[in-house]
């Protein structure tokens, strides 16, 4: 039966087939394993950078206090007794905390000695002297236990940053502040508390007094320069491409050069606004206002490229109801098309604002990655941004830095985190199917 | 200009629902559009060739032909809607009352509201079914008020038979109706700003058969107020609901005449292939 010719090619045909429909599934497997290890790989790397940031920034949520016994010196403060508020501002705080700082720490008479105790606390110690004397004049001449904030290397002595067993000459601590903190410790006066500094202040150069708000602040500024003058420009120009110019060569040049903009270096606009905002046009170094408009020029290729898909996604039918319906070509857009579009649009933009939040080169062009210590009130007040904040704290040196600096980056994801979580939202809300 | 040949209406009417026998109207009706020598170029593609036709006020004329044959462009020509197509070229004169639409006088968005258009695929607005209505009499500015627009919203919906239907779902939006509804919908949307051609762009060609008999129903129902130009793929439906119908095929029109002669006594030998489904 097998004999026959025709028979035998059957046989090999189902054979053939058959090893096809083997090897089919054997190739389905492998390429769907490949996918699976991209996929593993790619979350791995993820865990491994957001663990990293979050292990070494956490730390800076938290600082260290210690209870010391200040005195209120009248002879210091208060010289002539006349609980004279102007008076009182200007007294000698630093004398009457080293007087406190001498009782406190044995061996702190010494010049050295007294410069190893004035580093055990923060130098904004003297100021919350000050704030008390003003707040309660009656406290003068006493001797008050306060909690006060430690310097960032007895902060990080605290947290186990700094390692005890090392020899001293290899510490940033030397024995007697260790001998002077571990007394602190033994005798409970020491605490660590929730880092509000670090939320309500700007950049200094002592890392326990840093903050991120001053850069919080400069970053909503620029980012509402940006929003206010690249949303409009954009949609503007998307439904005047999409919407009312003629398809000819003119738009389409004008189309790969919007294309070819969004893929332009953004040091490329920081160097434009240089030459034309602050050399041309003269505007303030380091300010809000021109950092938005750089960014509003390294944003509108984004947006303008959002609405028009976004606008291109309008079926034509809604179109043709509309201008059937004797609707003009503007009321058609604005009635119809571009309410229709709006998720679309609005999804591009926070994407855009989140680009341009994380964006740090052409600030730098611009003079925004000065060491400012207040928080900007204005468009045209000196500010930093976040991510030109993170820049500056990764080159500082001071151990203390290290973690601010990761902290810094945890508010920045944390802040892209939500406005990427708002666009997906809204365009959740928002779908429409036709 | 309305309607002052009422007699004469209420005899085609009953003609329309005979069987086809006494086909000779007492006199022929106004002519509503006059086309003469229309030729429409996509780009170098000569699209439609000389095209010269009269529509007849309030009766109903089908565009029958094969695919690409030019009758939707043809159609389009009627309401300027082929102005939106940067490629599209139309030569020729179209006449509505004796105006050329083509002229420069002439107001494309005032041309519109006054020729209404119903198309292939059901296309409300995704708004309210009231929105979907109200829209065209609001941007027309026919309407001032809320009762004003109440009462043009319910009177469309009833010319449309849809009164009953949503009367109690007025503010759900137009795309949760069914196909045939949503086409209804569409059909009341366009006559709610009173055109005085509604040109129907394959409008049954999306909906099954009981949906198609509904709106088949209601174009015989506003051939009275309306001049309407339907474009249908189906010769059934051609002869059920139209009084003339139009032949075209690859860009000409071939054959016009009365309805029951042309699928009875078809004169050019293409028409007859045509409706005896040779070719299509």
């Amino acid at each position: 039966m097998t004999d026959t010719p025709a028979n035998d090619v059957a046989a090999r045909a189902e054979d053939r087939s058959a090893a096809l429909v083997r090897k089919r599934y054997r190739a389905e497997r492998r390429f769907r394993m490949y996918g699976l290890a991209a996929i593993m790989a790619a979350l791995g790397m993820l865990t491994v950078l957001l663990f990293s940031i979050v292990s070494s920034g956490l730390p800076a949520f938290t600082t260290t206090q210690v209870a010391l016994n200040l005195t209120f010196d009248a002879g210091d403060i208060d010289p002539d007794g006349s609980t004279d508020p102007a008076k009182l501002a200007s007294g000698n705080y630093r004398g009457a905390l080293l007087k406190s700082l001498r009782a406190e720490f044995p061996g702190a008479e010494t010049r050295k000695g007294r410069r190893d105790a004035i580093n055990m606390i923060s130098n904004e110690v003297t100021f919350v002297m000050r704030d008390m004397v003003l707040a309660d004049p009656s406290i003068i001449g006493t001797t008050q236990r306060v909690w006060v904030k430690s310097s960032a290397d007895i902060d990080q002595l605290a947290k186990g940053s700094i390692d005890r067993a090392l020899p001293e000459s290899d510490r940033r601590v030397n024995n007697r502040q260790l001998g002077w903190f571990e007394k602190l410790e033994r005798e409970d006066r020491v605490k660590t508390t929730f880092n509000t500094t670090f939320f309500t202040t700007a950049d200094s150069r002592e890392p326990e007094q840093a903050g991120i708000l001053g850069a919080v602040v400069g970053s909503a500024l620029t980012l509402l320069i940006t929003l206010l003058l690249s949303f409009p420009v954009g949609v503007m120009s998307a439904v005047y491409l999409e919407e009312f110019a003629p398809k000819n060569r003119w738009t389409d040049v004008i189309e790969v050069n919007i294309n070819n903009l969004a893929a332009v270096p953004s040091i490329v606009f920081g160097l434009l606004g240089l030459a034309v905002f602050l050399n041309f046009f003269a505007l303030p170094r380091s300010a809000p206002v021109v950092g938005g408009m750089v960014l509003a020029l390294m944003t509108l290729p984004t947006i303008i490229i959002a609405s028009r898909a976004a606008l291109k996604a309008v079926p034509p039918s809604i179109r043709e109801a509309a201008l059937g319906m004797g609707a003009s070509r503007l009321q058609t857009v604005t009635h119809h098309v571009l309410p229709l579009a709006m998720p679309g649009i609005l999804t591009g933009t926070i994407i855009g604002m989140a680009q341009a939040l994380g964006e740090t080169a052409p600030l730098l062009m611009i003079g925004m990655v000065a060491f400012i210590v207040d928080i900007p009130q204005g468009f045209t007040d000196p500010a930093t941004v976040l991510p030109v904040q993170v820049f500056l704290w990764a080159d500082a040196p001071e151990r203390a830095f290290v973690e601010r600096t990761s902290a810094a980056i945890m508010v920045l994801l944390t802040f892209l985190i939500m406005m990427n979580l708002f666009a997906v939202l809204l365009r959740k809300k928002f779908e429409r199917r036709w | 200009m309305p309607e002052e040949n009422t007699p004469e209406e209420m005899e085609v009417t009953v003609e329309s629902n005979e069987a086809p026998g006494a086909t000779q109207a007492p006199k022929a009706p106004p002519t509503k559009v006059n086309a003469r020598d229309v030729n429409v170029y996509y780009a170098d593609n000569h699209a439609l060739k000389d095209i010269t036709i009269e529509i007849p006020e309030n009766r109903v004329t089908s565009f029958i032909g094969p695919s690409g044959c030019g009758k939707s462009s043809f159609l389009r020509c009627i309401n300027r809607m082929n102005d939106t197509i940067d490629i599209c070229r139309v030569e020729g004169k179209i006449e509505i009352d004796s105006a050329d639409i083509y002229d420069r006088s002439i107001d494309v968005v005032q041309l519109r509201a006054k020729v209404g258009m119903v198309f292939q695929k059901p296309n409300p607005f995704p708004k309210s079914i009231y929105d979907n209505i109200a829209y065209g009499p609001r941007i027309h500015g026919m309407v001032a008020g809320k009762t004003d627009t109440d009462e043009l919203v319910e009177a469309s919906l009833k010319r449309a038979g849809l009164w009953e239907e949503v009367k109690d779902r007025l503010a759900q939006p137009g795309t949760s109706l069914s196909g045939g509804q949503q086409q209804r919908l569409c059909i009341a949307r366009a006559i709610a700003v009173s055109p005085q051609v509604i040109l129907m762009d394959e409008p049954c060609s999306a909906l099954d058969p009981i949906a198609t008999a509904r709106i088949e129903e209601l174009i015989d129902e506003l051939r009275q107020n309306f001049t309407i130009v339907i474009v249908t793929h189906s010769m059934q439906q051609a002869a059920r609901v139209s009084q003339k119908t139009a032949f075209f095929h690859l860009g000409e029109l071939v054959e016009q005449g009365n309805t029951e002669l042309i699928f009875t006594n078809p004169v050019d030998k293409r028409t007859q292939d045509y409706i005896t489904g040779r070719f299509g």
